[in-house]
């Protein structure tokens, strides 16, 4: 982009009334003189008035009134609830007949919600609440005072006007738009003419809201009388400069008006605060004027009744949501007179066809054109596009347009973005030099709107896949973390195992244990087979008999690792029957608490290191029983004084310390669930 | 495209007068086999045949072609130039708007081609020739290959000296050749009156014609302008370093089609390229391959050539010289 000229530069210019160009731009034969001679009259009331609930290109408010209600002139319908939508007021005293859809004023006349009026005929206004001193107003009550008179951009975009007026960023140039530079509408022009000190109380007003550093009032040079009149409002406020803009289509654009008063380009998807710059149309000034010093919402609007098909071209007051056939027929025209039956809202280079004459006039309707046969270029002479480029030296926005042509009738979106279609302002300037009378801006509306429309469907189906993919995504983890910590879990175990020694020295040295103990407990329980044998073992102290139980086990295991020859095991088994008794019975009891594990470590090992497992098992087995024999042969030397011992007692005292180091061993291998479990737990987190 | 035609009447005229009825038997020719094949075609694609017919492109296309070409070719020549482009360059890459390539010099081309000694039996300015040809002789060459009185082109070529004659582009090209210089060249071509050659009479009158449609608006000056003035910078460098093997700018403008491609062929939009940078790119280099083409090539003249060269450099031309759009930064 350009280097923007500073504030200074534009202001010494603007000063000597020098400006900048844009691009392009066409000449159309001006056709205002048809209406701007006379005065805007005044229309009596329709019979009934549609109001639609949307008439700005904002959100539309929630409406606040029923079927049957009496309304009273300037009562708010509807409320405006978000920042980006203002309310609509009843025009005139009446009555709520239906709130229901009707058509559109827009291209594709599609119905929309619209409250419909029966007018009573005593247009007796609501209470009105002017302020007399804005100055003194909050500023924040005073925008919030333009939201509720609902005014919304009237140069035609009828983009919220309050919105506009909170800008935060610092503005430089306050720009009031009275070019109009549509051939046929002379609505803001009749408007400057006749009201132009109303629209300077609006332009204080919004001084006084945005503090700019200097305003600009723009006419175009084909209205001399608008341009003496605003140069007479504003004569006595040295920062307001009233400038002639030279008469070129489309002067009067947003984007082109800041280029041509200050060569400043507002930047792509940007806003005009963003360059310093606010814009606001001379009926939108009026309207301000009107709501903060007279209290009054917007209700009505000037609208040019134009066109050879009309008997009497003039200006009017169009109360909003009086039908365009009440108009029309209030100017003289005569639908059955006309062979090709055509109105336009708004100029012949941006209107569109009305697609039916109960369409109601909106807050953006400037102008209704019913032109006579052929006085328009007919969208059915359409002829092949030969390329010759009278377009794209007429673009404002040096778009080439028949390059958007190609593609949007190829629908070709990707092209067509390439060759920024969004940039389009749709002026209309590229149809009217097309020496093919190809109507351009139509083809560029629809693709957009397809565009649009694709879009927003894309981002449908995006959100959707994205949740797709993150359920998807979600589950694999879940899936992903289950099995590490499957995996974890039985890494830890081999890990125990190791430490411990190898599972199947464990199964063994249980195994043998619990022979062990069969033993015992056959010996104590009296059993025919070894019931001596059982009775000396209890004539000896528990601790001894325990001890030697012990040993026995530890023997055995050392016995069957042996057996195995597995070296490591070997050595630990041997240093497993030469340590101490305490070692032996913690290595026991650890043993025993990882005994399931490793029974589920077993079963998952090759059937072959089972095979092993149970010959060692079956080894330690013959093992303990010898060992257990041995013993026994060595108490059957003992003194026989020992048998008399009291036999019941000694069971008893042997079945308590049993329980008791069962607990013990419970405790410890709890204990040490504990820890296996911790380590798991710390694992996972690991991961 | 109207126009454009009318525009050309001066140059027409011109041509008639110093190239004998001919032209206006080939331009006939031309004309009626254009408008009927284009008819046809529409007719077969089930399009509008009399709007479509009004664009008089089909027309333009034909007058371009008969302009070009020899004006006592056989007939056959300008009905099969004329069908091949209409038929095959414009309708059947989807008619007036679609076409790539300039049908009327692609026909002119694929003539040339294939047809070399027809396409280049020029003959020398009415004025010089001996044996002058009234409209029912021209007519009677064009069908059937000799005059009422039964002489043969050949005969008819022959001018005043008796030597044939060819034209002087050709004369040049085939000069050099066999080991002239330019300016011994150039000299025998003037020889016969500075003015009396024809050709820069007929080239002035085209570029009156060319200079009408600037000033009507129906083209734009930047292809004609930037083709001329390479065609110019181009000849002048060849000149500056070697005046005796290349000919002077001005031989290069006068001779040849250079005014009538630069204003009415160059300049036609379907083919041409579109933004405001790329046609004067397009132009230069349209007037760049004149020269190359000229001075390098074996045909004497160039500017078929280059427009069908540059025709298909057009959507890459139109791609790279887009303009910074309102907001873009550049």
């Amino acid at each position: 982009m350009a280097i923007s000229p500073t504030f200074d530069t534009v202001l010494e210019r603007l000063k000597r009334q020098e400006l900048w160009q844009f691009p392009g731009g066409v000449y159309p034969p001006s056709q205002k003189s048809l209406s701007n001679t006379t005065a805007i009259a005044r229309v009596q009331l329709p019979e009934l008035l549609y109001v639609p609930v949307r008439q700005h290109a904002g959100l539309e408010g929630t409406i606040c009134v029923t079927i049957g209600e009496q309304v009273l002139k300037g009562q708010a319908l509807t409320n405006s609830n978000t920042p980006y939508s203002v309310p609509i007021h009843a025009p005139t005293s009446g009555v709520i007949v239906a709130i229901g859809e009707h058509t559109s004023a827009h291209p594709s006349g599609v119905p929309e919600l619209t409250i419909t009026l029966r007018p009573d005929g005593n247009d007796t206004w609501t209470d009105l609440q002017p302020i007399q001193h804005y100055q003194h107003l909050d500023k924040s009550a005073l925008i919030g005072r333009i939201c509720d008179a609902g005014i919304a951009g009237l140069g035609g975009a009828g983009f919220p006007t309050h919105i506009k007026t909170s800008s935060t960023k610092p503005v430089e140039f306050l720009i009031i738009n009275g070019i109009e530079c549509e051939p046929y509408i002379s609505s803001d022009d009749r408007l400057m003419r006749e009201h132009a000190w109303q629209i300077r109380q609006g332009i204080d007003v919004l001084n006084h809201l945005l503090t700019p550093k200097c305003i600009v009032i723009a006419v175009e040079d084909n209205k001399p009388e608008a341009l003496k009149a605003l140069n007479i409002a504003c004569e006595d406020n040295q920062d307001m400069q009233v400038i002639a803009v030279p008469t070129v289509y489309p002067a009067g654009g947003e984007k082109q008006l800041i280029q041509v008063l200050t060569g400043r380009e507002v930047p792509r998807k940007g806003l005009p605060n963003d360059i310093g710059c606010v814009m606001f149309n001379v009926g939108t000034c009026f309207a301000i004027a009107d709501a903060v010093f007279s209290g009054k919402p917007l209700l009505e609007r000037v609208v040019t009744l134009t066109g050879n098909a009309i008997q009497k071209p003039q200006n009017v007051w169009a109360l909003l949501g009086t039908p365009i056939s009440h108009l029309l027929s209030h100017a003289g025209y005569s639908p059955r007179a006309q062979s090709e039956q055509q109105v336009i809202m708004g100029g012949p280079m941006m209107g569109f066809s009305a697609t039916s004459l109960a369409t109601p006039v909106v807050k953006i309707t400037n102008c209704l054109l019913a032109p006579a046969k052929r006085e328009l270029p007919n969208a059915a002479d359409e002829r092949a596009c030969i390329r010759c480029g009278f377009c794209t030296d007429a673009c404002p926005a040096s778009l080439l347009p028949q390059q958007l042509y190609w593609y949007s009738k190829a629908k070709n979106y990707d092209k067509s973005q390439e060759y920024n279609l969004f940039d389009c302002i749709e002026c209309g300037a590229c149809a009217y030099v097309c020496p093919s009378e190809i109507p351009l801006v139509h083809y560029y509306r629809k693709v957009k709107a397809e565009i649009r429309n694709q879009r927003d469907e894309n981002d449908k189906s995006e959100k959707a896949k994205q949740r797709f993919e993150a359920r998807k995504a979600r589950l694999l983890e879940e899936k992903r973390l289950r099995e590490e910590k499957h995996r974890l879990a039985a890494q830890q175990r081999k890990q125990a195992m190791a430490k411990d020694g190898s599972a199947q020295d464990k199964i063994a040295a249980a195994l043998a244990r619990a022979k062990a103990k069969k033993a015992q407990a056959a010996a104590a329980s009296g059993d025919t087979d070894q019931s001596n044998e059982a009775q000396q073992q209890a004539a000896e102290t528990p601790s001894v008999n325990d001890k030697q139980a012990k040993v026995a086990a530890a023997v055995a295991r050392a016995k069957a690792k042996k057996a195995k020859q597995a070296s490591s095991a070997q050595l630990k088994a041997e240093e497993a029957s030469a340590s101490s008794d305490k070692q032996a019975e913690s290595e026991q009891q650890t043993n025993e608490a990882t005994s399931s594990e490793s029974q589920v470590v077993t079963e998952k090992s090759s059937a072959a290191t089972d095979k092993k497992a149970k010959a060692a098992a079956a080894v330690a087995r013959a093992k303990a029983k010898k060992a257990v024999k041995e013993v026994q042969q060595t108490k059957d030397k003992a003194p026989d004084n020992q048998q008399a011992a009291g036999a019941n007692d000694n069971e008893a005292a042997q079945t308590s310390e049993k329980t008791a180091e069962q607990i013990k061993r419970e405790k410890v291998a709890k204990a040490i669930a504990k820890a296996k479990a911790k380590q798991k737990t710390l694992g996972e987190k690991a991961e | 495209m109207r126009l454009v035609c009318y525009a050309a009447l001066p140059g027409i005229l011109a041509q008639v007068l110093f190239f004998g009825w001919g032209v206006f038997v080939q331009l006939v020719l031309a004309g009626i086999v254009a408008v009927a094949a284009e008819a046809i075609v529409l007719m077969l694609r089930k399009k509008p045949i009399k709007r479509t017919l009004q664009d008089y492109s089909a027309l333009l296309t034909g007058l371009l072609l008969a302009i070009s070409i020899p004006p006592l070719a056989p007939w056959w020549v300008i009905v099969i130039g004329t069908c091949f482009a209409i038929i095959i360059v414009k309708q059947l890459y989807g008619g007036l708007g679609f076409n790539m390539f300039n049908p009327a010099m692609a026909a002119y081309v694929m003539l040339l081609i294939s047809f070399p000694v027809q396409m280049t039996n020029w003959l020398p300015p009415q004025s010089l020739a001996e044996n002058s040809t009234s409209l029912i002789d021209a007519m009677w060459v064009v069908f059937t290959g000799y005059t009422v009185e039964g002489y043969s082109v050949a005969q008819l070529k022959v001018d005043i000296d008796g030597i044939s004659m060819a034209t002087p582009l050709d004369h040049v090209k085939t000069a050099l050749v066999s080991g002239q210089t330019v300016s011994e060249a150039t000299d025998v071509i003037f020889m016969y009156g500075t003015t009396g050659a024809g050709w820069v009479w007929v080239t002035l009158a085209y570029l009156f014609g060319g200079l009408a449609l600037i000033q009507q608006r129906v083209i734009a000056w930047h292809i004609p302008g930037s083709m001329i003035a390479a065609v110019a910078l181009v000849s002048v460098l060849f000149y500056v370093v070697g005046p005796d093997n290349n000919a002077s700018p001005y031989f290069h403008l006068i001779n040849g089609s250079v005014i009538i491609g630069a204003f009415f062929i160059a300049t036609d939009p379907v083919s041409a390229s579109t933004t405001p940078r790329g046609r004067l790119v397009f132009g230069a280099l349209i007037g760049f391959w004149v020269v190359i083409i000229r001075t390098f090539g074996n045909y004497p003249d160039a500017v078929a050539f280059a427009v069908v060269i540059m025709n298909m450099a057009v959507p890459l031309i139109d791609y790279y010289t887009q303009p910074r759009t309102y907001g873009h930064k550049a």
